[in-house]
């Protein structure tokens, strides 16, 4: 099941620029919550500082607290630990791509250690059903390469990989933002159905995207979290001007 | 900025104040019909009705465009969802003007008698009402809005004043009736048109505050 997220105090650096500065959210179990703001508001970073891939980026810091579920992000949990609970999707599928789709999906596994042939096989088919992908390459699991796929069923192999590994929350940076309308509106179907498992943080540039797949929006400016609501107040009657012009397109 | 958009918000609310200005026209034109008996403006408000019609289609079109091609959020969004409500308001006004127009040239036809109404008086305060919630479309003021829904009142009373006076009358000269009903069906247009501007001004609040004020509603608290 899916856990929330409680953030406090997060500042964040990229060297000596400060890219997050003292932001609080509590995110909700089992939704869909998004963050949107323009480009370099921090909103990347912020979503990259709840599963710890900031600190892989050299000359880079953190400060304040993450909690996931009862997992201190920050406080002595291993980071490989924390990336196992948190999976993450990004703009670009990334397969590996000399890979099957099978050994795609169960890499993850095969990575913390798994054994057991029988069980790997329905982790794996169980994962591409919920990345509603397994109708279209369960005949093709062990003969073709990921990197064969379209881009559409690519980034939806990506999110089966991410969910073998039994995350409790989901991180979506721009995953539909290389694809077509169709893979697009898979992507944001599949959303809806993730939601019923797991606790899902997307960020987009796509408002549309935002108001149709979350329950809840965080607008970023700045390195500061603005204003956080109900996606519907939002994007019908926002309480701060900036985000207002923001949505609105009068932004600069 | 988007620069399309905003010209596309400019021409809505340009055509809306056109569509306003013919609706007020066509009231204020069945108005001075019946304070003058005036069978040539009755005609024109007829005729004036087509226009109103095909302007509400084309605000509609606009409004439809932009919604589709733009997605606009939040206050626009509000704007372009109370034009579009503004607009059916305003057609449904012109609708009144032309019912208006029709009693007055049966009244026409009629021996001039004097009657127990002030229609007149009814009239400025319903033009009063269409012309504050036009302005306070124009402006985006939503106090202008608010002091036209307090208005209402005085013109419910007003028609329910020209019910009785009219109903008596009817009953103590039958002679006086078909006059006297159509008068009472002329009050009753017009407290349909101060309607229609009580809608037009909650349009304006709901554009401007994000607030539904309609039907007295109030949302819960923590909404």
């Amino acid at each position: 099941m899916g856990v929330g997220i409680e953030v406090q105090n997060l500042n964040a650096w990229f060297g000596r620029t400060q890219a997050l500065f003292d932001i609080r959210m509590s995110v909700a179990p089992n939704h869909c919550t998004a963050i949107i703001g323009p480009s370099g508001c921090g909103k990347s970073t912020f979503v990259r500082c709840l599963n710890r891939m900031h600190e892989t980026i050299p000359d880079t810091r953190v400060s304040g607290t993450v909690t996931i579920g009862d997992m201190e992000v920050y406080n002595g949990t291993p980071a490989v630990q924390v990336r196992r609970h948190v999976g993450m999707v990004f703009q670009k599928p990334n397969p590996f791509p000399t890979m099957s789709i099978y050994d795609n999906v169960a890499a993850g596994l095969k990575l913390n250690g798994f054994r057991g042939a029988r069980k790997l096989d329905e982790i794996v088919e169980r994962s591409l059903r919920m990345a509603a992908l397994w109708d279209e390459v369960k005949d093709d699991l062990r003969k073709k390469s990921g990197a064969s796929l379209s881009g559409g069923q690519q980034q939806r192999l990506c999110i089966a990989r991410a969910l073998a590994v039994e995350p409790n929350v989901l991180l979506m940076d721009e995953p539909a933002s290389a694809l077509d309308p169709i893979s697009t509106g898979k992507i944001e179907e599949l959303i809806f159905q993730l939601k019923a498992k797991y606790t899902i943080v997307i960020v987009t540039h796509n408002m549309q995207q935002a108001a149709r797949v979350a329950e809840f929006t965080g607008f970023f400016l700045l390195g500061q979290l603005v204003e956080f609501d109900k996606t519907e107040k939002i994007f019908t009657k926002p309480s701060d001007k900036r985000t207002e012009d923001y949505i609105t397109g009068r932004f600069g | 900025m988007r620069t399309k958009f905003q010209q596309g918000l400019d021409d809505l609310r340009e055509k809306l104040l056109k569509m306003g200005g013919m609706a007020e026209q066509a009231v204020d034109r069945a108005c001075q019909a019946y304070r003058d008996r005036d069978l040539n403006l009755c005609h024109r408000v007829l005729e004036g009705e087509g226009l109103i019609n095909a302007m509400e289609r084309e605000i509609d079109e606009i409004a439809f465009d932009l919604l589709a091609m733009q997605q606009p959020m939040a206050i626009d969004l509000r704007f372009i969802l109370a034009v579009v409500k503004i607009n059916a308001d305003l057609e449904r006004v012109g609708d009144q003007a032309v019912n208006i127009a029709e009693r007055v040239m049966d009244i026409v036809d009629l021996p001039s008698v004097t009657l127990p109404v002030d229609i007149p008086r009814m009239a400025s305060a319903v033009e009063a009402m269409v012309q504050r919630s036009l302005e306070s479309f124009i402006d985006g003021k939503a106090e202008l809005a608010q002091a036209v829904l307090e208005m209402d009142n005085v013109v419910d009373r007003m028609r329910d004043e020209a019910f009785i006076t009219l109903v008596r009358a009817m009953n103590e000269n039958p002679a006086l009736t078909r006059q006297a009903l159509d008068s009472l069906l002329i009050a009753r247009n017009l407290e349909r048109v101060a309607d229609h501007a009580t809608n037009i001004a909650e349009d304006v609040i709901f554009w401007v505050q994000g607030t539904d004020i309609r039907h007295h509603f109030q949302a819960p608290a923590n909404d």
